[in-house]
């Protein structure tokens, strides 16, 4: 079992955990994620791993609650204990010494999982600036800790009531605009979000990493639900990403594939808030 | 009494076709006593059976057979656990027309001995007079033989990893098995479905190698979590690999990634691993649509098939490039999947999946096919039909035609030499090419049987006990 150690709620909807995984932690390095199950009901969830302490053996991750897994977890409270929790998975990203400047760009939660790859690129020397984009205020997440590992931290929101009102891609021409040449973009967030930045930078001839969030199951390339396709190739995101070309990622695609399930979903989620009871709507 | 007067082979008791394609209860309900005694009686009692020639772990085949005819269970149980560590599996999914059956005697002349199900009958017989006590999970484990104080490790708790497990604590080893998924038992527990082979019965004979001794650890990806030479640094003087042929393939024609095409493994996991049918209860969804195709006729085709159905679709199909008699499934699946009313598209292959505006299936483009020369594999190989091409409208594509190697162990174990597809090389002992390293079951063979794979877990338990006992 994997006790969760600490629990801070960031929105409604938005919790941050630590949870003790000695293993996952004395492995884990930026680009990983990792796959839980809440409890003998629960699904395998893909979370990102978005800080993890070594010494302290524990993994800090950030969820929304979107449906009935996701809102099971979020209700999870501290010295709860997690039945599964596996990793580290997937590959790492690849972190080198890049000849310009290292652009970060987080949309929403996506923020928390592109903190460690920040950090691993500082760490390398890198010029690293972020740029994170909420829809308000209340729902920008980890800023001092984006802070704490760029040169530069841009801010948006979507209503303006905190940091540059805008998009996270406004502020990513404008930055280009103003810099001429950026050396790479990781973007990290709801895949619409993605899909604008790998337009925007296409043209620019940039090369853009995606983090590709889609349905996973086992998240040892064994059941093929995390599909992607990215140019002529089918590939596995849990063994061969999470991270990806955005340049050549079929996006269209695979929103749609997020959407395979969206029927149970919803009854699912249903007979969660009857407290767990049926739905009756079979 | 002749060979030929011998009485026919008992029939295996099952649910009606109606009744079962509306429950995910066990299809083929197990002889009776009556039955199995009958059905013992017919054995010949060979001085030199050839039946055990058939069977990759020798079982003791007379033997259990003849304590069955004289009623004495507890004896044939004894018998049969000498040699095979999961009859009650065995029983029920070992391909026995083609192994320990396809040898018997009578099998000339008549209908061979009905030896997995009497297998599968005293298997359970035993786990019913256990009772209780089975039924309470493995926690403190208790090895019976004094150990010898030497660690080994088993990476995936397939029937390969299992089999090696359960001979090396016999052996007096501290034996330890890390498992990528939450549970152990490997395709048995994923992959299989409940209607075929019941998910208690293999945790209970899980739980036996437990009480052997064996410390089985889940959630531990090997490659990832762990790897081979971080095992070898903490202490494990010997290592075996048995982490299957989990990686599904793929046609590579345009479409396959559309919504509603699915791996098999990824079907089937749903919906036994994770037990999709009982949604929303459990959490994870499985969804079969109306009109499916499933392309390939293995077992794995044929569980997803009869799982469709189970699942509420109107019409399932087998679509197979070949012909019937080319179908690599267990003959008892396939006919069981014909009573059920699965249709047989043969000799027909998709050449691509068609989706609509929203990105999910609406149907396939086919071709058929005529069967021509040999191939490499002895089967006519199949032919395309100028002109043949048809539409095919379904709504879910179900993709059974093999897997390959997971990379995941291979990739991280630097020095491990490999075969051409990516399956480890491993000589007849399980021994690979790194020293300590032993490995065997479909990481080695490619997808194959569970009894095979039980097979190379028995020998390299043994390469393993030589190796340790002459470090
Ligand atoms: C590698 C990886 C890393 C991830 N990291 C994080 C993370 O750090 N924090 C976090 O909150 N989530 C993360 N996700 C997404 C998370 O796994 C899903 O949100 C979660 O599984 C949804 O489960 P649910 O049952 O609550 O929602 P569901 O009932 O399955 O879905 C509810 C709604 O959310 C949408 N949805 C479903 N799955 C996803 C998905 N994978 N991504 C986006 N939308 C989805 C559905 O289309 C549906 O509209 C990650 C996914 C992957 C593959
Ligand atoms: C649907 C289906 C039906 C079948 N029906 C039959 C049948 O009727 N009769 C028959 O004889 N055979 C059948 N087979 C084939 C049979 O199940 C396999 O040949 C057999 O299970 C192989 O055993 P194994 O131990 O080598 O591998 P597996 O059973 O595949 O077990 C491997 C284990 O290793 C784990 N693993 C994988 N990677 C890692 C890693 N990196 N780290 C840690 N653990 C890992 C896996 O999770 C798994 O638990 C069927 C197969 C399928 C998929
Ligand atoms: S283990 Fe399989 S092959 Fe061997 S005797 Fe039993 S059923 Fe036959
Ligand atoms: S070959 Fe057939 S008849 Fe002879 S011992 Fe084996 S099962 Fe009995
Ligand atoms: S999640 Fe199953 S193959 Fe990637």
């Amino acid at each position: 079992m994997y006790p969760i150690v600490k629990k801070v709620v960031l929105s409604s909807a938005v919790k941050e955990f630590e949870v003790r995984a000695p293993m996952v932690a004395e492995k884990a390095q930026a680009g990983h994620f990792f796959i839980m199950r809440a409890n003998e009901r629960g699904e395998r969830i893909p979370l990102t791993i978005a800080d993890y302490d070594r010494e302290k053996g524990t993994i800090t991750t950030i969820i929304q609650e979107l449906g009935a897994s996701s809102t099971l977890v979020g209700q999870m409270e501290e010295g709860d204990e997690i039945l599964d929790f596996v990793g580290p998975l997937g590959v790492p990203s690849e972190i080198e010494l890049f000849d310009g400047p290292t652009v970060l760009v987080g949309g929403g939660i996506g923020i928390a999982p592109i903190f460690p790859i920040a950090r691993a690129l500082k760490a390398a020397g890198n010029e690293v600036i972020s740029i994170i984009g909420a829809r308000n205020k209340d729902l920008l997440i980890w800023e001092e800790k984006m802070a704490s590992v760029s040169d530069k931290l841009i801010v948006c929101t979507d209503d303006g009531s905190y940091g540059r009102q805008g998009f996270v891609t406004d502020a990513l021409k404008d930055l280009y605009a103003e810099r001429g040449k950026l050396a790479a973009v990781w973007a990290i967030g709801p895949m619409p979000m993605m899909r604008a930045i790998a337009n925007v930078t296409r043209p620019w001839a940039v090369k853009t990493i995606v983090s590709m969030n889609p349905l996973m199951m086992d998240g040892t390339g064994m059941c093929g639900a995390c599909r992607v396709q990215v140019g002529e190739e089918t590939k596995f995101a849990c063994v061969d990403g999470p991270e990806f070309d955005g340049h050549l990622v079929d996006f269209d695609l695979a929103i749609k594939r997020l959407a395979i399930y969206k029927d149970q979903e919803k009854r699912a989620l249903a007979a969660l808030e009857h407290k767990g009871g049926h739905c009756g709507c079979q | 009494m002749s060979v030929k007067d011998r009485p026919n082979r008992q029939e295996m008791p099952c649910q009606a076709p109606e009744e079962r394609i509306r429950n995910f209860r066990e299809v083929a309900l197990g002889y009776t006593e009556e039955q199995a005694v009958l059905e013992a009686q017919r054995c010949l009692q060979c001085k030199k059976p050839k039946c055990r020639d058939g069977c990759p772990v020798e079982v003791l085949i007379p033997e259990f057979i003849q304590a069955v005819a004289e009623r004495n269970f507890a004896e044939a149980a004894a018998q049969l656990k000498e040699k095979n560590a999961l009859p009650a599996v065995c029983g029920r999914v070992c391909p026995q027309e083609s192994q320990c059956e396809s040898k018997c005697i009578i099998g000339i002349k008549s209908e061979p001995v009905a030896i997995g199900r009497l297998e599968r009958f005293v298997a359970d017989w035993e786990m019913a007079q256990e009772g209780q006590m089975a039924k309470e999970k493995c926690t403190s484990a208790t090895s019976t033989v004094s150990p010898k104080g030497k660690k080994v490790a088993i990476i995936g708790a397939g029937p390969a990893g299992l089999t090696c497990a359960a001979d090396m604590a016999r052996l007096g080893y501290d034996v330890t098995v890390f498992e990528a998924l939450h549970v152990a038992g490997g395709v048995l527990m994923y992959g299989i479905p409940e209607f075929r082979l019941p998910k208690a019965i293999v945790e209970k004979e899980i739980n036996t190698l437990c009480q052997l001794g064996v410390n089985v650890q889940v959630n531990m990806v090997g490659g990832k979590t762990f790897t081979v030479e971080e095992l070898q640094q903490k202490g494990y003087e010997a290592i075996f690999i048995g982490t299957g042929a989990g990686l599904p393939n793929f046609m590579g024609i345009p479409g396959e990634n559309f919504c509603g095409v699915f791996a098999a493994n990824e079907f089937l996991t749903r919906t036994n691993l994770m037990k999709g049918y009982d949604f929303p209860n459990a959490l994870t969804p499985v969804r079969a649509g109306s009109k499916v195709a499933v392309l390939g006729a293995g077992n794995v085709a044929m569980d997803a098939a009869r799982t469709a159905l189970r699942l509420g679709a109107e019409e399932v199909s087998i679509v197979y490039r070949r012909s019937e008699k080319e179908m690599p499934a267990r003959a008892e699946e396939i006919e069981h999947a014909h009573e059920e009313g699965v249709q047989f598209k043969v000799l027909t292959n998709p050449v691509e999946i068609v989706g609509d505006e929203q990105g999910w299936v609406k149907g396939m483009r086919c071709l058929r096919y005529e069967l021509g020369e040999p191939d490499e594999s002895g089967r006519r190989r199949p032919v395309a039909i100028d002109g043949s091409e048809f539409f095919m409208e379904v709504d879910t594509v179900i993709v059974a035609i093999g897997q390959g190697p997971n990379p995941l162990v291979t990739q991280s174990t630097p020095g491990l030499e490999l075969n051409r597809k990516g399956t480890i090389y491993a000589d007849e002992e399980g021994r690979t090419s790194l020293e300590g390293v032993f490995a065997g079951g479909d990481i080695v063979t490619g997808a194959a049987t569970v009894i095979l794979a039980m097979g190379a877990g028995k020998k390299a338990a043994r390469a393993m006990d030589q190796y340790l006992q002459s470090k």
